[in-house]
């Protein structure tokens, strides 16, 4: 492939994705962000950053994760052969310490002593406290109230591994308002802080980095995927908030032309009810930082997301899937929170796998899909986390049927 | 720009007097439209030299409490920037010599469309902006625009700013230069006058524009000795809780103008 036509070269100098990303902060944070980019330049270009990243994945995350034929839900659906990224067997149990590691290495490099994260269903806030704990780092996570509700065995984890939970009511306190928290603290504590942002999200360069750091799904599923079938798949499927393991899987892929690759966004209720489909019903507009599609009012006022999964419950994307979104490259579409549910039933029954309510989102609308190809067409979905964590939530909604 | 603002006019007579101007800060419809509007309608009476009239924003992330609780406040009685700007036509019709800054961040300009947006505050008798999340980087997206409708851009400097930076944060800044005198939020604690006074000299020796100093200045006592040294002195955070304290919004405009007035005779008399 030539360099000026790949898709895989963004963002520009500014932090632009065509017309997204960029870094709308205040002047306090923008002297740090800079040299975070700085840094990261230089530890791409420094082999012992690559080789100690390399062996806390392998012998810390338990990477490579497999890539896994799910047979029984390929038979059941009747149509496309069905694999699994296996994103939820890494250690924490989901992909969030791909991003979490590599970070945690850059604030290393920097000399920062304290990490603050935000998080929604709690899985990037845990692989934060994670890494804090492994690198012996101060951590502190804003939580939103409401999350930190629904969410309840994740903040016991938090807490376990030595972080502070702080929990976060401002707004419908979920993910939103517990990055505008975190922003608050870095913007206090610039001097000696790291903020490790979860998501594919937020001012340049971490749009970027977190996409490099959660790339290793794709460049392992195409290994896999050629080393098992001798074929780069036909269609790439992953749940999405931020966006971080949709870019993760299908950022090594953009340039093969062959390969769809579809986006699944959280629908909510449905799209003319409450929802966190940004791109299906958002516009575009800048929040924490960047330039994307929101879910916002006619005055510009940023609308509360709502899913049933609290990692989709964000009312924007990265920028680079709203780029990819006005260019055409992905698909995106959106399923409704009782599809997701369904999707999760099946995951459960079919393959013996809990997948977490995000990643559920995929395997519903993978549901729908499935049945229209044929069975030599190869569907891969990114399984991005397991559900141990929303127990409580899938049984108060499937109580009737769980008291059977 | 124009090299004969109404802004620039103000910080040329005040000089002229040998004091710094008050700067104040409130959200517009804060509580409601009604007496957020007769609260600044009583402004320069009470005192104020430059006003700061807040667009409420849903995530004001640079702000602390109590201006998020004042934004709050505000959407939640249907304040929007079509009633924002039509303030500022109402405060027109009695004040022609108050320059008027509208402070917030960028996605309600961005949404109501950066041209129309500049355009009718212009014609509304806006006199500068205050975008917190628009650094130097982004000029192309407001800041050179709004100097092409004879709008300044206020930029805010920080003690993170240093030498290297400078220079590109003063570039296109006009009007005055707002001097964050801490790291953080609004309504934070702020340090040491000493310590100011320092790192607004050093700022000093780089421009001939006014410096107003921010954050964390709530009494006459502080608000006097910032006086001292700097040319403009910004209160937002304590205003703002006179209207979240008060019983009743009445008490609330009046308590604002009540601290302003004080405020205002604590640096009339600080040098």
């Amino acid at each position: 492939m030539s360099t000026d036509t790949s898709l895989r070269q963004g963002p520009d100098a500014s932090g632009f994705f065509g017309r997204f990303g960029g870094r709308f902060v205040a002047e306090t944070l923008m002297p740090l962000i800079l040299e975070l980019q700085d840094e990261y330049e230089r530890a791409k270009q420094d082999p012992a950053f690559h080789a100690e990243l390399e062996t806390l994945r392998k012998d810390y995350v338990g990477r490579q994760t497999p890539l896994y034929l799910a047979e029984r839900l390929t038979e059941a659906l009747g149509g496309a052969k069905i694999y699994l990224k296996r994103e939820d067997l890494n250690h924490t149990g989901a992909h969030k310490i791909n991003n979490c590691l590599g970070q945690i290495l850059l604030a290393k490099r920097m000399g920062k002593k304290r990490i603050i994260a935000e998080t929604g269903a709690g899985m990037h806030g845990v692989a934060t406290a994670t890494v804090a704990a492994r690198f012996g780092m101060e951590c502190v996570i804003y939580m939103g109230s409401t999350d930190i509700h629904r969410q309840q065995p994740n903040v016991q984890r938090m807490k376990l591994l030595g972080a502070t939970v702080i929990p976060v009511t401002s707004g419908t306190g979920t993910l939103k308002d517990a990055m505008n928290e975190a922003l608050r603290d870095w913007v206090t504590n610039v001097d000696d802080t790291f903020y490790i942002i979860g998501t594919v999200a937020g001012p340049h360069p971490y749009p970027a980095l977190v996409r490099d750091f959660q790339a290793v799904i794709g460049e392992e599923t195409r290994e896999q995927m050629l080393e098992k079938e001798g074929r780069l798949p036909d269609t790439l499927l992953a749940c999405i908030g931020g966006g971080s393991n949709a870019m993760g899987l299908f950022h090594p892929f953009l340039d093969d032309t062959s390969v769809k690759m579809i986006g699944v966004e959280a629908g909510g209720e449905g799209l003319d009810k409450r929802h966190a489909a940004s791109l299906k019903g958002g516009e575009p507009g800048v929040l924490h930082g960047n330039r994307t599609f929101l879910l916002q009012s006619d005055d510009g006022q940023i609308q509360d997301a709502h899913s049933i999964s609290a990692g989709l419950d964000y009312p924007g994307i990265g920028p680079e899937h709203a780029w990819l979104h006005d260019i055409n490259r992905v698909e995106y579409v959106a399923v409704t929170d009782d599809e997701a549910l369904e999707g999760f039933k099946a995951l459960c029954k079919l393959e013996g796998i809990i997948p977490a309510l995000e990643s559920a989102h995929a395997i519903a609308y993978v549901q729908k899909l499935a049945p229209t190809l044929p069975k030599d067409h190869i569907i891969v979905i990114n399984l991005s986390g397991r559900g141990d964590k929303d127990m409580a939530t899938v049984t108060e909604h499937l109580a009737a049927e769980l008291a059977e | 720009m124009t090299t004969n603002s109404r802004m620039q006019r103000r910080f040329a007579a005040l000089k002229d007097e040998n004091r710094a101007a008050l700067v104040t800060f409130t959200t517009a419809g804060d509580p409601n439209y009604e007496h957020s509007l007769n609260t600044l309608l009583g402004l320069p009476g009470a005192g104020a030299d430059v006003i700061e009239l807040g667009m409420p924003f849903t995530d004001p992330m640079a702000d602390g409490a109590a201006i998020q609780l004042g934004s709050q406040r505000a959407l939640a009685n249907g304040q929007n920037m079509v009633k924002t700007l039509q303030m500022v036509r109402e405060l027109r019709k009695q004040d022609q010599d108050t320059p008027l800054v509208l402070m917030g961040y960028y996605n309600p300009i961005y949404r109501y469309g950066v041209d129309t947006f500049l355009k009718e505050a212009a014609d509304a008798g806006v006199d500068g902006l205050i975008v917190v999340d628009l650094p130097p980087e982004h000029d192309d997206e407001l800041c050179v625009p709004a100097a092409a409708v004879g709008i300044h851009f206020i930029r805010l400097a920080t003690p993170t700013t240093d030498a290297k930076r400078l220079p590109g944060v003063l570039a296109n800044t006009s009007g005055f230069l707002y001097y964050v005198s801490s790291t953080g939020v609004t309504g934070a604690a702020a340090p040491t006058p000493e310590k100011v006074q320092r790192e607004v000299e050093v700022i000093r020796a780089h421009t001939d524009i006014p410096i107003g100093v921010g954050f964390g200045i709530r009494t006459p006592e502080q608000a006097a000795r910032i006086a001292q040294f700097a040319d403009g002195v910004v209160v937002g955070s304590a205003l703002v809780d006179c209207i979240a304290g008060a019983q009743t919004p009445e008490a609330g405009t009046a308590a604002v103008l009540s601290l302003v007035s004080e405020l205002s005779s604590a640096i009339r008399t600080a040098r």
